[in-house]
């Protein structure tokens, strides 16, 4: 209301009874527009994505029968002979996920128990910023480390495996597992930190050792959270792409479950094929786009049993 | 009632827990279990030991590996296999500054927007809303390749078609922090009081207005700490970029709407690749290069984050 309509007012003309804005605020309603698109971003980002994988993939699959997309299993689709199984490649990135959980898993939570539990303030301000440094190390640098150091120096100490060349793909599993142990970590760290001091001052007032209280009351409080951080890790090591490809390699044609020698996963395969040279149009080149959806549906439906459960410990105790 | 939690878990409380612990243990805990507990507790300690023994190593590592090769050739000479003694990253450098640039103009505005909406204006109760907020939940866990496909089938070709340049590579990693940066920023507007919005507002403020001149400069420290933790993920990534055209092995100065660059991380791999010994040292010198900006990135949102931290 400007000075003139209280004015008016008084006089005993029109008195407002809205209390609506004067103006229309045309401005306001342009920012809260512009603020909306900023948000809705997000899931044409997502359409986008899905998109960009399916328009491809359905001229792959008219080429290729789903059927033996699924279950053939020899993938060499930049061939004379081409085939188009992806189960090597799927498989490959089983393994990898296998030995990366095989690491992050005990690594992960022992961390996190030890953080939520045992650390007394002093070191948590040390460890927790340290886990944060290890989960910001670009992959780049992971995979040459891992490529130049890790494998040679596996295959310098344990020289009675049966190693094939350069690559490794449990070696390169292991290093994939550490990278996934911050995640872990901090997730499930969250979720144990998140439980009631209450319940552990009962178990403690029942004569509970501290090892009774974290793995007896502390953990299965948690579980929903500890099994969101693994879901998650799992996730973050099926997308993971550098690591994968400077460690175990992209050559592999035919299913293999060799952890002493090179794997191709699926993730390696994209990254290593598209680097920008192959022609559109070509089956070569929607194979990728194929192998992209494989990879979306698999992280996306990962995901969203991670999200579930991630929210369900959140209801419990706030 | 006091529940536990209302009470303030001061220095106090929990050294009186800790004591009265210590006398339950010491009655009616067996010795046995005792010694169990000390084996645990080494155990939780070795599993630490040993993600921060990686850290440790592969710091260590690329700093020894690197060592022969961290002079000013890096930044001053372009890539080169032929001479490997003399090679650099300056291409490589301008090419990752120039996308580096480009992602934080786009991230600001459009996560710091995102974040307003779902916080200040977003009805939770609607559809779309929850829709919204679920998906960048879930686009923050898709990998990076996939948004290199995004990338290379939407952005490079596809409806935008703008090619393989600096430009495509800054949208397509936007789109990949976008909701890092949401989250974050998500998290700091709603640390602000609801009082402060409220007071603005009773004053006559509009709600823009309250948001602008109260809400975002309070929130500003927890934002300006997500979006520098998403420049330093976007400076290390290296997937999509191998998508949109970053591999190439460019001798030049990039453009940003010319194709034809490269950046650290890509040009990192492909030395990497290669059989030669001096290549090997160079990709050390070059993942040097990115984790020292790692390094003092992280550490200055570290650093921002104690800093600036508000108790209301």
């Amino acid at each position: 209301m400007t000075v003139s309509d209280i004015a008016v007012s008084r006089a005993g003309a029109e008195v407002r009874r809205s209390l609506e804005a004067a103006s229309p605020r045309y401005g306001e309603k342009a920012i809260k527009a512009f603020l909306f698109f900023c948000a809705a971003l997000s899931v044409a980002t997502t359409t986008a994505i899905v998109l960009s994988l399916l328009l491809p993939a359905i001229s792959f699959f008219q080429e290729v029968p789903i059927v033996d997309f699924l279950t053939g299993t020899r993938w060499a689709p930049n061939f004379a002979d081409a085939h188009f199984g992806a189960l090597p490649i799927l498989v490959g990135s089983m393994m990898i996920v296998g030995f990366a959980l095989a690491v992050g898993i005990p690594v992960g939570l022992a961390s996190a128990i030890y953080l939520s539990e045992y650390a007394p303030q002093r070191v948590r301000k040390f460890v927790k910023p340290a886990l944060e440094m290890l989960a910001g190390i670009p992959t780049v640098a992971i995979g040459l480390f891992g490529f130049a150091f890790l494998i040679p120096l596996a295959q310098d100490e344990l020289p009675f495996l049966p190693w094939e060349g350069t690559f490794s793909s449990a070696v390169a599993g292991v290093a994939v597992g550490l990278l996934i142990v911050p995640l872990i970590a901090s997730v499930s760290d969250d979720a144990m930190r998140a439980v009631p001091h209450g319940l552990r001052e009962g178990a403690y007032a029942l004569g509970a050792s501290k090892l009774k209280v974290s793995l007896r009351v502390v953990f299965p409080a948690a579980i929903s959270g500890v099994v969101a951080s693994i879901v998650l890790g799992m996730s973050r090591a099926v997308g993971e792409t550098m690591v994968v490809l400077m460690m175990a390699g992209a050559g592999t044609r035919d299913l293999t479950f060799n952890p002493w020698g090179s794997v191709q996963t699926i993730t390696a395969y994209i990254g290593s094929t598209a680097t920008g040279d192959i022609a559109t149009g070509t089956i070569q080149y929607d194979s990728i786009f194929a192998a992209g959806a494989l990879l979306f549906v698999i992280t996306f439906s990962v995901n969203m049993v991670a999200i579930r459960l991630a929210r369900r410990f959140r209801e419990a105790y706030e | 009632v006091a529940t536990p939690e209302s009470v303030p878990r001061t220095e106090r409380t929990r050294l009186a827990v800790a004591g009265a612990r210590a006398v339950t243990e010491s009655m009616f805990v067996a010795p046995r279990d005792r010694s169990r507990n000390t084996m645990f507790l080494a155990l939780l300690l070795f599993g630490l030991g040993i993600a921060l023994t990686g850290l440790v190593a592969i710091f260590v590592w690329t700093l020894i590996e690197a060592w022969p090769r961290l002079d000013l050739d890096l930044f001053t000479n372009g890539p080169s296999t032929l001479r490997p003694e003399t090679a650099g990253f300056h291409t490589a450098i301008l090419g990752s500054l120039y996308i580096i640039a480009g992602v934080i103009a786009l991230i600001v505005p459009l996560g710091v927007g995102a974040a307003v909406y779902l916080e200040e204006f977003a009805d939770k109760t609607r559809w779309w809303n929850r829709l919204i907020e679920v998906n960048i939940q879930n686009l923050a866990a898709v990998p990076s390749i996939v948004f290199g496909i995004l990338g290379l089938g939407f952005i490079v070709r596809g409806p935008v078609s703008i090619g393989f340049v600096p430009a495509a590579a800054s949208l397509t990693i936007a789109l990949l922090v976008l909701p890092t940066v949401i989250l974050a920023a998500r998290e700091a507007i709603r640390a602000v009081p609801p009082s402060i919005r409220e007071g603005a507002l009773a004053l006559g403020a509009t709600q823009w207005r309250a948001i602008s001149r109260q809400v975002l400069p309070a929130a500003t420290p927890g934002i300006l700490t997500g979006v520098i933790l998403a420049v330093s993920r976007a400076i290390g990534e290296a997937a999509p970029l191998l998508l949109v055209g970053a591999v190439t092995f460019a001798t030049f100065d990039p453009s940003y709407f010319e194709s034809g660059y490269t950046t650290l991380p890509t040009l990192v791999y492909n030395y990497s690749t290669r059989p030669q010994e001096e290549l090997r040292t160079l990709a050390a010198a070059g993942a040097i290069l990115i984790l020292v900006f790692v390094l003092v990135m992280n550490s200055f949102a570290i650093w921002l984050r104690n800093r600036f931290e508000q108790r209301w």
